[in-house]
């Protein structure tokens, strides 16, 4: 086939894209630009897309003698994915812009200029597997549980997998760094790059406090609804959040207060104890789905964060909501985070959380 | 050149080797003098054209204003290459120099009307004059004797970067008027990291680097015998044959530029029609990104550029074609053919081939929206 590799710079991509080679496949090599100012190096595991970065891409892609190119996609992001998270924290939600990459960027602008262009495939360095069952490609979790990727990439729509290629699903990530120091890609050792990509500093809280206009406003105790603190703009918080109230003990009961809720219209944070964080349903928005639909009361495994566990459910979907009834509650649900469903390690779909609550019976 | 390499000597050294050096770079100097119309005392020769162009821009205008401390701004075409573009506002950040942009026609062309309104009334602050002799995206080729004639009205210093000229054209240095004039090597089909500033005896340089003292002390640092041997070389034989070769090379260019046009009718061709480098052809093919087509057709076997790519690789809308009044969206959609002198017509033969093809799975590919901060610089 003619595959079109995106080459981050990083250890991963590299391995995938020599494996397409060795695999027969015609592979051309792409470095997605996602910033037009790149910074000229990483500083440790932060921060992508540097120039850096850049050179290590088409060594590698020279390495393999794929033919390499870089691809402009810094408005695309700027706008889908970098602009959205900041409407999303404005709007009181947490969103995961890593799964809205994939979701606009990876395999939807560049998938459909790739096929435009004539390539068969997109293949990239994801922890994921792709499964040939019997409704068409499945998208499946990788074998190596610490690196599994299937959370970020739940958003992938069935066309979208059967158009994609991640040759690392079936290696651990201990494994790829043998494989590429033996095949002497340079980067082999370099770190894996983690946290928001476009925040270099890793300091989410003062990057949105440039962005979003914030006013200070109450911290209310959601049991007794009396105000017992300020704080410098709701946006800032997460429900389940517990540091960074600065509120000490508020009420001297020795109980631990964590944010039970945000109300960004009203600029309000509520705290509670952590037994009002318990929830045990689920909704969720803008399913986006890797196979057929789940029958109403299906029995799954629920994951809503990137690296959480798969928590056993029930599913109903209604018109594009999706209800999960969780087996057991749960703390601390952050509408904006994807709830992604899986059978098994099969990925169902992906959807994005708008609130959670909790049953009569909890 | 080649043997040359093997060659120990230094040409700065006395003893016999370094005179036997000294005497390939001098020969070397005579011969690229000749070639362009100058003295050899006025051939300074650099590591290449950006190295030339940061010392005629930078050392030209500090030693003006070290003359006069009034002389501190800069007169440029904002269609100037980057080894121009960069000096100049890295002297404008920096260094207290300020710059009025000459405003180039829908060609790309520098009219002596334009550079009259950029001077102003009173050009007595005026340091250093850059316009280029052609430019190296869409060929346009300015009439720089026309240029240098108003500039010598008020004695100010005028540099042109001539890099792309002397493959195709003849180039006389002291017909042009001009003070300091940049070429470089591998742009006449010598080695790549040689190339010489060409400066008159009337005009002085503030040294960029200092050291040995080497090329009358604008330019310290050992000399690249080899590649200084090879750089004459190929501009004496590419001056021997120019005639014979450069029209050979036009009625290629001008067969691509009709056969294009006739495969791909919406192609637009950029730059002037009579005033431009035999060699260069330009086009904007709308709705086609640069960039894809460049992958597509290298994927053919045929190499052409879109305008230029930062030092990360991204491909970014041409200065050039924004100056020149296109819009950031259809800056985008171009591509240069550049023909070389062993350019055949099975080469040409070969592109209108695939390219009809090329440009439709472009076209398919789309366009993608240029980032808003570039819309508002265009």
């Amino acid at each position: 086939m003619k595959v079109l590799a995106a080459l981050s710079g990083g250890v991963d991509s590299a391995v995938a894209a020599a494996r397409a080679v060795d695999a027969g496949h015609d592979v051309t090599a792409v470095h997605l630009a996602l910033s037009r100012n790149p910074q000229s190096h990483r500083t440790g595991a932060r921060g992508c897309c540097t120039i850096e970065d850049s050179n290590d891409a088409f060594r590698a892609a020279d390495m393999l003698g794929a033919p390499f190119y870089v691809w402009d996609l810094s408005a695309e992001f700027q706008e889908k994915v970098i602009e959205d998270f900041i409407s999303e924290y404005s709007a009181g939600r947490t969103p995961n812009p890593c799964l809205r990459c994939n979701e606009s960027i990876k395999f939807e602008a560049v998938l459909e200029r790739a096929m435009a262009l004539g390539f068969d495939a997109v293949v990239t360095g994801h922890y994921a597997q792709i499964v040939h069952g019997p409704h068409g490609a499945e998208l499946h979790r990788a074998i190596d549980p610490e690196k599994d990727q299937s959370y970020v990439l739940g958003v992938l729509t069935a066309e979208q997998i059967s158009h994609s290629m991640f040759p690392l699903g079936n290696s651990t990530k201990t494994e790829v760094r043998a494989e590429a120091d033996r095949r002497g890609i340079l980067v082999a050792q370099k770190p894996d790059s983690h946290d928001i990509c476009f925040i270099p500093d890793g300091d989410t809280a003062g990057w949105l406090a440039r962005q979003i206009e914030t006013v200070p406003g109450d911290v209310i105790d959601a049991q007794t609804g009396s105000k017992v603190g300020t704080h410098q703009g709701a946006q800032a918080f997460t429900v389940g959040q517990r540091r960074g109230l600065g509120l000490g003990n508020p009420l001297g009961d020795g109980q631990r207060r964590y944010v039970v809720d945000v109300d960004v219209k009203q600029n309000l944070v509520m705290i509670g104890p952590p037994t009002l964080l318990e929830i045990d349903i689920i909704e969720a928005v803008k399913p986006r789905w890797s196979g057929p639909l789940p029958t109403n009361g299906q029995a799954v495994h629920v994951q809503i964060r990137a690296h959480g566990e798969a928590l056993p459910a029930t599913v109903e979907v209604t018109d594009d909501v999706v209800t999960v009834t969780l087996t057991e509650s749960i703390r601390g649900v952050a509408a904006g985070q994807a709830a992604v469903l899986y059978d098994g390690t099969r990925v169902i779909g992906s959807a994005t959380i708008s609130r959670s609550r909790r049953s009569a019976s909890l | 050149m080649t043997e040359l390499l093997a060659s120990p000597g230094n040409p700065s050294s006395l003893h016999s080797s370094g005179r036997r050096a000294r005497r390939h770079v001098e020969e070397s100097r005579e011969k690229v003098a000749r070639a362009l119309g100058a003295r050899p005392a006025e051939v300074v020769f650099t590591a290449g054209g950006t190295e030339a162009n940061n010392i005629a821009i930078k050392g030209i205008a500090w030693d003006q204003r070290d003359k006069d401390a009034k002389r501190t701004r800069i007169i440029a075409s904002n269609v100037e290459h980057h080894a121009i573009l960069d000096p100049i506002e890295w002297l404008v950040e920096s260094d207290g120099f300020s710059i009025t942009w000459v405003e180039v026609t829908s060609t790309g062309l520098v009219t002596p009307e334009a550079l009259r309104s950029a001077l102003g009334d009173d050009p007595s602050d005026v340091a250093v004059v850059s316009i280029m002799m052609a430019n190296n995206e869409v060929g346009t080729i300015n009439d720089i004797a026309a240029l240098t004639a108003i500039t010598a009205e008020y004695g100010i210093c005028f540099h042109t970067d001539a890099v792309q000229v002397p493959a195709w054209q003849e180039v006389n240095f002291a017909e042009l008027g001009v003070c300091a004039m940049t070429v470089s090597a591998h742009k006449v089909g010598g080695p790549h990291g040689v190339g010489a500033l060409v400066i008159s005896r009337s005009c002085t340089v503030t040294p960029l680097i200092h050291g040995g003292g080497q090329e009358r002390d604008v330019r310290s640092g050992t000399l690249d015998t080899a590649g200084i041997v090879g750089f004459a070389t190929a501009l004496e034989v590419g001056s021997d044959r120019r005639a014979e070769t450069a029209a050979r090379v036009k009625a290629l260019r001008d067969d691509l530029i009709t056969r294009v046009r006739t495969v791909i009718p919406d192609a637009v061709l950029n730059g002037s029609l009579d005033s431009r480098l035999v060699n260069n052809a330009h086009f904007t093919f709308p709705g086609c990104l640069g960039d894809s087509l460049l992958m597509l057709l290298d994927a053919q076997g045929v190499e052409c550029s879109v305008g230029s790519a930062c030092n990360a690789g991204v491909p970014q809308p041409s200065h050039v074609l924004l100056a020149m009044g296109s819009d950031a969206d259809s800056a985008r959609c171009t591509l240069r053919f550049s023909l070389g002198h062993n350019s055949t017509q099975a080469d040409v033969d070969a592109l209108i081939a695939v390219l009809p093809e090329a440009v439709e799975r472009a076209k398919r590919a789309g366009v993608p929206r240029t980032p808003a901060a570039e819309r508002v610089n265009a």
